[in-house]
């Protein structure tokens, strides 16, 4: 095991996670992920509600921005969008 | 109606007295679900929140598993949590008593010992914790309905001290449904002795720096609990689990002494009650209400010239190993009282660990397994006299068959 792992007498205690969810990309192992076009974009906020991973940013005006990084490909954005502006594409 | 005689001595059964312990404690949450023989706990918890004398949220789940997730999630985000269940409850559970444990959520519960179905049966036998002992929890057995009231009491100060947390057992329908004299203490003196929860405090310097932030669910400073943990972590978490549980030896020790400065009653030594062992050539070894029976033989054994003793073991997790290696190896013969079956297993759960734990000594004692008392099964005087018998002429070790069952027609 590498000597750059922390060992048990220094992790922190409950197992609760140590890096921040930004340091992990969860996203990587999606076979399709969201492509929305903008011309398409009511900026209702659907995709951004219904994501179960939260990895819709937005600011409640402009289009929603997913972070890929995190986004695992579910397509639930995709189902839900009323204007059919988000298309699942295979990564 | 419960009956207060002399302002401090009350009659309470067992489930009564851990009601009473739990509403002196300045519990925030409890969150249960009533199953024979530990519903009297969960009414009388209810009552007391429903008519005000109990300043708690009570959550009417609508399973086991549920009510002790809903502990589980108070504790993580800062409250004093309890539950409380028995058998079937207990294995509903399952899931949740290693997450609990896991994440090191102080939960407090009361486990009225019930076996398990099937058959369904609702008395008393051990096989419910005993299954759950390897699940990260302290264990710690009550003998009578006042020790019952005074561990609950202490566990929550042991489970918010050690980060573990506390299973407190009573014995079902022998101490549960018991009517007994308590002495209940001034709520006042219980409610300074738990105090109020404190909230350790950790460093996640990847996440907040180098502040210091609480260990619990809080929007201020966001951590995960139970994250995706594969081969490169899931190893040294649970080693860590295992070496913090032996550091809960002096904790537990402490707040027992705490407490017999409060209340008159330290249970020493607190891990096992030997009773009168001095020069004992053998001695029954086991947990619970049944060692009130077994002191009763001893006493009259004794009188007879006869050298035998008991030992009573009041925490199981953690196992002192130590202990019984110390306190066992000066004796000819010990009978383990195991009321629970591991099936398949080499004995029963106490019998294997406590030859275990003989196995480093110089001088091992003879051990027996008797199992006993399985789905309330009565352990009468004459039996406890016939295991003494068979002790004082046992002559080596291993003696086949290693498991003799007690009270058990063939």
């Amino acid at each position: 095991m590498s000597s750059s792992l922390v060992g048990w007498k220094d992790l922190p205690i409950g197992g609760v996670a140590f890096i921040s969810t930004k340091e992990y990309p969860t996203g990587e192992w999606a076979v399709f992920q969201p492509k929305i076009d903008e011309s398409k974009c009511i900026k209702c906020g659907l995709c951004w509600m219904y994501c179960p991973d939260s990895v819709y940013r937005w600011d409640g005006e402009s289009v929603p921005v997913p972070d890929l990084d995190h986004c695992k490909g579910c397509g639930i954005c995709e189902v839900e969008c009323p204007t059919k502006a988000i298309q699942m594409v295979r990564v | 109606m419960l009956k207060q005689i002399k302002g401090t001595m009350m009659a309470l059964n067992g489930d009564e007295a851990v009601a009473w312990a739990v509403k002196q404690s300045n519990v925030d949450v409890v969150s249960a679900y009533p199953i024979t023989p530990q519903t009297i706990i969960v009414e009388r918890i209810s009552e007391f929140v429903n008519n005000g004398e109990m300043d708690a949220e009570f959550i009417h789940v609508e399973s086991e598993h549920s009510a002790l997730s809903a502990a589980w999630g108070a504790a993580l985000a800062g409250a004093r949590a309890f539950t409380a269940t028995s058998a079937q409850g207990l294995a509903l559970m399952w899931e949740i008593l290693y997450i609990t444990a896991s994440t090191r959520a102080p939960v407090v519960m009361a486990v009225v010992n019930r076996a398990l179905s099937a058959p369904i049966n609702i008395h008393n036998d051990h096989s419910d914790t005993m299954g759950a002992r390897d699940s990260g929890w302290i264990q710690i057995y009550s003998e009578d309905a006042q020790e019952v009231y005074d561990n609950t009491i202490m566990a929550f100060k042991i489970a918010e001290q050690t980060l573990f947390p506390v299973m407190v057992t009573l014995d079902g329908f022998t101490i549960s449904h018991t009517l007994q004299n308590v002495i209940v203490l001034p709520d006042e003196v219980v409610s300074d002795f738990v105090g109020v929860r404190k909230i350790p405090r950790i460093k996640l310097p990847r996440i907040h720096g180098e502040r210091e932030i609480p260990l619990m669910l809080n929007p201020k400073y966001p951590i995960t609990f139970g994250p995706l943990d594969l081969y490169d972590y899931y190893f040294e978490h649970k080693v860590q689990q295992n070496e913090a549980m032996k550091e809960t030896f002096p904790i537990i020790e402490r707040v027992h002494k705490e407490y017999g400065e409060i209340s008159g009653r330290s249970y020493e030594p607190v891990f096992m009650i030997p009773y009168r062992t001095e020069d004992a050539d053998v001695v029954i070894f086991g947990l619970s209400s049944t060692m009130s029976v077994v002191r009763k033989v001893v006493d009259e054994l004794r009188a007879g010239g006869k050298k035998v003793g008991a030992i009573r073991l009041r925490v199981f997790r953690p196992f002192p190993a130590d202990i019984i290696r110390k306190e066992l190896s000066k004796f000819h013969a010990v009978g383990v009282l195991d009321r629970c079956i591991s099936f398949g297993g080499e004995g029963g759960p106490l019998f294997t660990e406590v030859r275990s734990s003989l196995y480093g000594s110089s001088s091992r004692p003879i051990v027996h397994d008797y199992i006993y008392g399985l789905g309330g099964r009565d352990l009468p005087r004459k039996l406890i006299v016939k295991i003494f018998e068979e002790l004082l002429s046992a002559r080596e070790e291993p003696e086949s068959p290693v498991i003799r069952y007690v009270g058990v027609r063939e």
